[in-house]
């Protein structure tokens, strides 16, 4: 396994010291198997341990690690740097208030998720075993419940920047993923908060969160889905 | 210093460290009571490392095949090479299947038979397939719904905060001082109820499945309150990790049919176990495979053998397997469908963790004195269900059964209990170690000396140990400990400090560590995945006895509490597979 050298620009900024955020570029060595978080690591333990950034799992599933790496929403630890050369730009997701370097504040994301309701409500009587759920309902809602709350998708729909109000294509895939669970009793509530200007309508279908989207769940298509049960409960 | 000198103090009915799976369980029996729940976690909830389990959840439902609770137990005991302990077990086995159904009921979208039942399928050590999945994201979906459900009865979270202390005086807890992460500053929780739900310690390996954040922090916590450890030494290596990363690989590879072959091409596992095949317990597994790498069978002769799952085809790997298929894709370049995969064993999961008896109360000796008011479950937890190894499923339906049964109980202790006081300067001990690194000389950084830690933790303290590896490991540990004392943190600032954080999760490394070492010296036999190639045999009338360490005046001093053998039906027999 070879060493690259590497160009990383990073966008520092720390609150007790910067009035804004500033690049920093590092020059150094790693394997050329790397990971963005391989790189990031490398420059935390042996050049600047003040950078700040989230991960976790480095194994794609914790959703720790969303970060714009030259221009494009990625999860750091699954990327390879040789995907993007030996010149690196790293900055944190777009459209979140930063907290410090790559970490941003995702309490607005998590509250918006909380807003509709993302749970299954059930008004019949439990089955004294499981629910009866085919393979083909399952099938409905299955990729949808990949989603791994990265915010990636957030932070690369530009129906979300301008607008903290809306919803975004995270918190709208999981009413999609309730209103057509099979089990589920609630579509009617869920429909009513997400017929709504800053709800499935602000979606313009604009595919940047599915190109975003780590999973690669389809998630456009999902929320069209959505809008149309939406007219549909409506008529 | 004093209470006020906190940036904040709260109070609350129960408060529980960690918020994966055994955490969230908990946390939701209790606010379904209308008591208060906090969980305190270092990550958001979502973040948590249950969502990297992926092959399954046991249950016997019978979905699929014949089953029972008496085969699940008599498996479990058989899979823990006995020193699991009988009560536990079978209370466990008597609980899983609610678990399962209920899980269901909250809506996690389990894959599905023909008929719309709960599918299964097939794991390491289960005499059936017993293994509800849901592909091979079953950690993910259960993490999530259980998440979704505690925003739903509106459970406290307290996200990216590292706990520094617990509060515990005369054997009573009051709860715990943390660090904000996000904004800096030591927060008091002050509670009837702690529960610690911190997960697994296999960060003080270098090749290991477990994320950044299984530093041990509970186990650490509890050592440097006073109280002991249990069976530490029993560390699983799970025989899938993806080669040099150690990720995992679910055996639910192996559970759809998937085999392990060496550089001959040969499926070695019927050298081993001629039965069971792949599907032996991971001990065996593990062990098998580092026996063809130690005797130059590893592929090219190198330090790897395949998982090879061709034959499986591409619609089963995609329908069944996605995950794992992108894993290797994504970091090995290995496309499962049409090439073998390089794995190699990994350090996976802690059977060894705070000791507790069957209502989740934490105990501080071999007579059982409970801890009034502090309550594990869990990975960090040693009850224990596992025993000296674990079969493959149990682990979720560990977390979720006896996350559950915790915050019954916690419930039902915050009821018939006041809140316990503060000790006078609750915050001192937390306070004491920012300090420390704050003004640490700085002529060592913690990266390097956690490094070491990990390479020689696999390199001595592996799938095989011997007495020589594991007293140079002491004293490496020892010697580490000490430049530990010189460590200071470059970052001084109060805001997402991670060169802070990092550095007092290698604090908690360096002390369990010690003691995984100690306990492994101490046990002079083999049992399930402690194997000692000097002490090569399970040694029943010396050994069927649990280890209990505590660390006094700098030293690891131990006692032994006997396993628990009811049934005679499961009275420790040979084990074969």
């Amino acid at each position: 396994m070879a060493q690259i050298d590497i160009q990383a620009k990073i966008l520092r900024y720390q609150p007790e010291k910067d009035e804004k955020p500033h690049w920093q570029t590092f020059a150094i060595q790693v394997a050329d198997d790397s990971t963005i978080l391989d790189v990031l690591n490398e420059i935390h333990w042996r050049h600047d341990g003040t950078l700040a950034y989230r991960r976790s799992c480095r194994s794609s599933i914790c959703g720790s690690c969303a970060m714009k790496v030259n221009g494009r929403n990625v999860l750091a630890c699954e990327t390879p740097v040789h995907r993007f050369g030996t010149k690196l730009k790293v900055e944190p997701l777009s459209g979140f208030q930063i907290i410090k370097d790559l970490v941003v504040d995702l309490e607005p994301f998590f509250a918006k998720l909380k807003r509709i309701k993302p749970y299954l409500i059930v008004d019949k009587p439990l089955p004294d075993k499981e629910f009866v759920q085919s393979p083909a309902q399952l099938e409905q809602i299955g990729e949808s419940t990949l989603c791994i709350l990265c915010a990636a998708c957030s932070a690369a729909c530009p129906s979300s920047w301008p607008n903290q109000e809306y919803l975004g294509p995270a918190a709208l895939l999981k009413a999609y993923r309730f209103v057509f669970d099979s089990r589920d009793d609630g579509a009617d509530q869920r429909l009513e908060i997400v017929n709504d200007k800053n709800g499935v309508w602000r979606c313009h279908t604009i595919f940047n969160c599915m190109e975003a989207c780590p999973k690669k769940i389809k998630i456009t298509e999902y929320l069209s889905r959505l809008k149309l049960k939406v007219v549909e409960n409506s008529l | 210093m004093k209470i006020e000198q906190a940036r904040k103090y709260h109070k609350i009915d129960a408060v529980i460290v960690g918020a994966g799976l055994a955490g969230l369980r908990a946390a939701l029996e209790v606010a379904r009571s209308g008591l208060a729940a906090a969980v305190v976690s270092k990550v958001y909830p979502t973040r948590s490392h249950s969502g990297g389990a992926q092959g399954g959840i046991a249950a016997a439902l019978a979905n699929v095949s014949e089953d029972s609770l008496d085969a699940h137990m008599f498996d479990t005991i058989k899979g823990s090479d006995y020193l699991a302990d009988q009560d536990i077990v079978e209370h466990f086995v008597n609980e899983a299947v609610n678990t399962v159904y209920e899980f269901e009921h909250m809506g996690v979208p389990f894959s599905r038979t023909a008929d719309g039942r709960i599918n299964q399928r097939p794991f390491g050590g289960h005499s059936a397939p017993r293994a509800c999945f849901a592909q091979d994201i079953t950690g993910h979906v259960l993490l999530h719904t259980l998440y979704e459900q505690c925003l739903k009865h509106n459970v406290l979270f307290f996200s990216e905060f590292q706990v520094l202390s617990l509060l515990v005086q005369n054997d009573v807890a009051s709860g715990l001082v943390a660090w904000d992460i996000r904004e800096g500053g030591l927060h008091i929780f002050h509670a009837k109820t702690v529960l610690l739900a911190t997960g697994g310690y296999g960060r003080a390996w270098k090749v290991t499945s477990n994320a950044h954040a299984n530093t041990g922090d509970g186990v650490a916590l509890v050592l440097e309150a006073g109280l002991p450890l249990e069976d530490m030494e029993f560390v699983q290596f799970h025989p899938t990790g993806l080669y040099k990363h150690g990720i995992l690989l679910s055996e639910a590879a192996r559970g759809e049919g998937a085999y392990i072959i060496n550089d001959r091409g040969e499926r070695f596992m019927k050298n081993y176990a001629a039965a069971k095949m792949e599907l032996a317990p991971r001990d065996v597994v593990s062990r098998a495979e580092q026996t063809e790498i130690n005797e130059g069978r590893g592929i090219g002769g190198r330090d790897y053998v395949y998982l090879d799952l061709r034959h499986l085809g591409r619609e089963k790997i995609l329908s069944r397997l996605p995950q794992i298929h992108d894993l290797a894709l994504n970091y090995l370049k290995a496309d499962s469908i049409k090439e073998p995969v390089p794995i190699q064993p990994t350090a996976h999961y802690s059977m060894g963790g705070i000791p507790a008896n069957i209502r989740t109360e934490v105990i501080k000796d071999a007579a059982g004195t409970v801890v009034r008011g502090l309550y594990t479950a869990g990975e960090a937890s040693c009850l224990s269900l596992h025993g000296a190894n674990r079969l493959g499923t149990n682990s979720m339906q560990d977390a979720a059964t006896f996350g559950r049964i915790a915050g019954a109980h916690m419930t039902e202790f915050c009821r018939q209990n006041v809140f316990a006081d503060l000790p006078t300067k609750p915050l001192d001990v937390a306070q004491g170690k920012i300090d420390r690194l704050w003004s640490g000389s700085g002529l060592e950084r913690h990266a390097p000396i956690r490094e070491e830690l990990q390479e020689n933790m696999t390199k001595h303290m592996g799938v095989f140990r011997n007495q020589d590896d594991m007293l140079r490991m002491l004293g490496i540990i020892k010697e580490l400990q000490e430049r530990y004392r010189k460590v200071g943190v470059d970052d001084r600032g109060q805001a997402f400090n991670l060169d802070l954080i990092e550095a007092l999760e290698l604090e908690n490394l360096l002390s369990f560590a010690e003691v995984i070492v100690e306990g492994a010296l101490a046990r002079k036999e083999s049992r399930g995945a402690h194997f000692r190639s000097d002490f090569p045999k399970r040694d029943d009338a010396n050994w069927l006895k649990h280890t209990l360490a505590w660390r006094r005046d700098g030293k690891i001093v131990m006692d032994y509490g006997k396993a628990v053998v009811i049934y005679p039906q499961y009275q420790p027999q040979e084990r074969k597979y």
